[in-house]
């Protein structure tokens, strides 16, 4: 499967550049576009995977949500455009020695993991019926335990926004 | 399964490129004789006062915040409308009422909402 | 059918619906000048061309002809990226709708939608969801006061409307068991209708397209009296082109889409009785859809130069407190219909 490793590369080559640039343009605004390009990237690698409600789900509340409510949060805040919004490298040394201990971890899991390989074949069916076969049996009360934390979420968003 | 998706790329590509062609477009061939006076923006023919970083009203916020609780329950909707049939005939009405509490409860959120004047806009 | 087959049959179907697309999208502005002119007792474009038919296509020249403006104090990359996202937007929705059942040529199985997903219809709400970006970044990097009010109001009323549309959908969903757009339309079969078994999720949905697309009741984020021309106020040449075109190209898929969903897609009640040779069938079966889409992009236009421009407020309370309790009880109706009658 040739063609799949192309486009595969091609998706990860766009969400790991994209991420790169959120992390270090100075425009907020560049950042959220940048954002929203490596959102589309991984969305793209979960269609590849096989998750393509994941991967639609990915486009709908990330991008179409979140994404959102940060412009909105820019745009909220008075001339936070021109301002230049990165710190200063403070405390070098130990932010090296940290961050060199932990990637090192990383790679020694990444190379002593023994990875599962499940078979070639990806679920036939609609990956969207299984999911609903899951969250209605298996994972009910989980599902009614969300519906209280996004009504958690609703009532602190209502508290928030009134001074 | 993966199959499916391939016209989809291929969609995806074409649009990108007819839109940045479109753009690009503009660029190439009109004239290009910019002076000052064109290049302010409009503001009914007088000179533009101030800059456009100004605030915006809150209420634009919460609106994205109450977006994105409703869009995670529209998206928890969808497995279960696909499977509703199936298993109302295996399970029976007990599928109806589990998808009616998460319903419920989110609608007294959205009634907490209502109440505290979240919709008013003034 | 091999990788090669399936991408060259996607890439001349693509071409097929994109020109049919973007010919819809030039006469659409053409009768809707004809039509507003008749509602209005006027008389419309008639110089160029017999009876003005080929006013459109003066109109692209013009508007390509014209020389591109861009603001000073405007930020430039994303003045020119907005129109590009609003493009995207627009042609890359159509992907997933179905103008006609599968037919066999040259022995494939070849489906009348440039992609036939299991994801369909959630892969249109998600494209549009992203339409969002162009009109936001338009108002934002514009650096006109105009533009900024428009782009804002605008996905603020994007997003309230995304929620009722995606409940209605959900009644869909209910009754065809699938996200697959094929799927939906052959469960309408017969009068089955979606139209008319869930009224209140048509109206939703209708509305909510209404809104989406910007159009007259909803078109806050243009209103020209107060807004000047909202988001595309500092737009000009083909960027503003863009976003015309992406307005009409949207108001042609969501009618596109209303059909699919609620009005039965491609089918005709009981065709099947008549005996028909297939390939008539399929031929009257696209021209029935066909036949549809203009019905609704004829009523789309007579609601524009009918109904008057709500208020901001109006618009707001109506999406939240009307429409989305609304789209609700449709899916709880849905269900009821299911449990009792066993559709």
């Amino acid at each position: 499967m040739n063609l799949y490793n192309i486009i595969f590369y091609l998706f990860a080559a766009i969400t790991l550049v994209s991420a790169f640039f959120v992390v270090t343009t100075r425009n907020v605004i560049y950042s959220a576009f940048n954002l929203l390009l490596t959102f589309f990237g991984v969305a793209g690698i979960y269609v590849l995977l096989g998750a393509d409600f994941l991967a639609v789900v990915q486009i709908i509340v990330y991008v179409g949500g979140i994404l959102i409510l940060l412009l909105f949060g820019v745009m909220l805040t008075n001339k936070i455009v021109n301002v230049q919004i990165r710190t200063g490298a403070t405390q070098i040394l130990p932010a090296t020695i940290a961050v060199g201990a932990f990637s090192g971890i990383l790679i020694s899991l990444l190379v002593n993991t023994e990875w599962k390989k499940v078979g070639t074949a990806l679920p036939g069916a609609s990956t969207t019926a299984n999911l609903g076969m899951l969250m209605m049996n298996e994972y009910i009360l989980i599902f009614e335990l969300l519906g209280i934390l996004l009504l958690v979420a609703l009532i602190g968003a209502a508290t928030i926004a009134r001074k | 399964m993966i199959e499916q998706y391939i016209p989809v790329f291929i969609v995806i590509i074409v649009a990108v490129i007819f839109a940045v062609a479109t753009v690009v477009m503009s660029k190439l061939m009109g004239p290009q004789r910019p002076n000052s006076e064109k290049e302010s923006t409009y503001e009914s023919g007088l000179k533009p006062i101030g800059t456009t970083n100004e605030r915006v009203s809150i209420k634009y916020y919460l609106v994205a915040m109450l977006f994105i609780v409703f869009d995670l329950e529209v998206i928890f909707v969808y497995p279960w409308a696909v499977q509703f049939k199936k298993l109302y005939s295996q399970i029976g009405i007990s599928i109806f009422f589990s998808m009616l509490v998460f319903l419920v409860v989110l609608e007294l959120g959205f009634l907490y909402v209502y109440k505290k004047g979240g919709f008013k806009w003034d | 059918m091999g990788i090669l087959e399936l991408a060259i049959i996607t890439i001349v179907k693509i071409l097929i619906v994109l020109t049919l697309v973007l010919l819809t999208v030039a006469y659409l502005v053409y009768f809707e000048r004809k039509i507003s002119a008749w509602i209005q007792n006027r008389i419309g474009p008639n110089r160029v061309g017999y009876l003005g038919l080929l006013q459109p296509f003066a109109d692209v020249l013009k508007l390509l002809l014209k020389e591109d403006i861009v603001p000073t104090v405007s930020n430039h990359p994303l003045h020119a990226l907005a129109p590009m996202i609003a493009l995207f937007v627009a042609f890359s929705t159509y992907a997933v709708i179905p103008m006609g059942p599968t037919i066999t040529l040259f022995g494939w199985q070849i489906p009348l939608a440039v992609a036939d997903i299991n994801m369909g219809i959630l892969y249109v709400l998600a494209i549009t969801s992203l339409g969002v970006y162009a009109i936001t970044f338009a108002g934002w990097s514009s650096g006109s006061k105009y533009s900024l009010l428009g782009g804002i109001r605008s996905s603020a009323q994007m997003i309230s409307y995304e929620i009722s549309m995606g409940f209605s959908v959900g009644g869909v969903v209910l009754l065809a068991s699938s996200l697959r757009p094929i799927a939906i339309v052959e469960a309408q079969s017969g009068l089955m209708w979606n139209a008319f078994i869930q009224p209140i999720g048509f109206i939703t949905f209708l509305v909510a397209a209404f809104a989406e697309t910007n159009r007259l009741p909803f078109d806050l984020p243009e209103a020209e009296p107060e807004l000047v021309g909202g988001y595309h106020t500092e737009y000009s040449s083909m960027k503003f082109a863009a976003f015309f075109l992406a307005e009409y190209a949207n108001m042609i898929i969501s009618s596109a889409l209303i059909v699919t969903l609620y009005l039965g897609g491609w089918q005709i009640p009981f065709i099947e009785r008549l005996n028909l040779p297939v390939g008539l069938t399929v031929a009257l079966q696209v021209g029935a859809f066909c036949f549809k889409l203009a019905v609704l992009l004829f009523f789309f236009i007579w609601v524009r130069w009918s109904i008057p421009r709500f208020r901001y407020d109006q618009l707001m309370s109506l999406g939240w407190k009307v429409m989305f309790p609304l789209s609700l009880l449709n899916i709880i109706w849905v269900a009821i219909l299911i449990m009792v009658f066993k559709i």
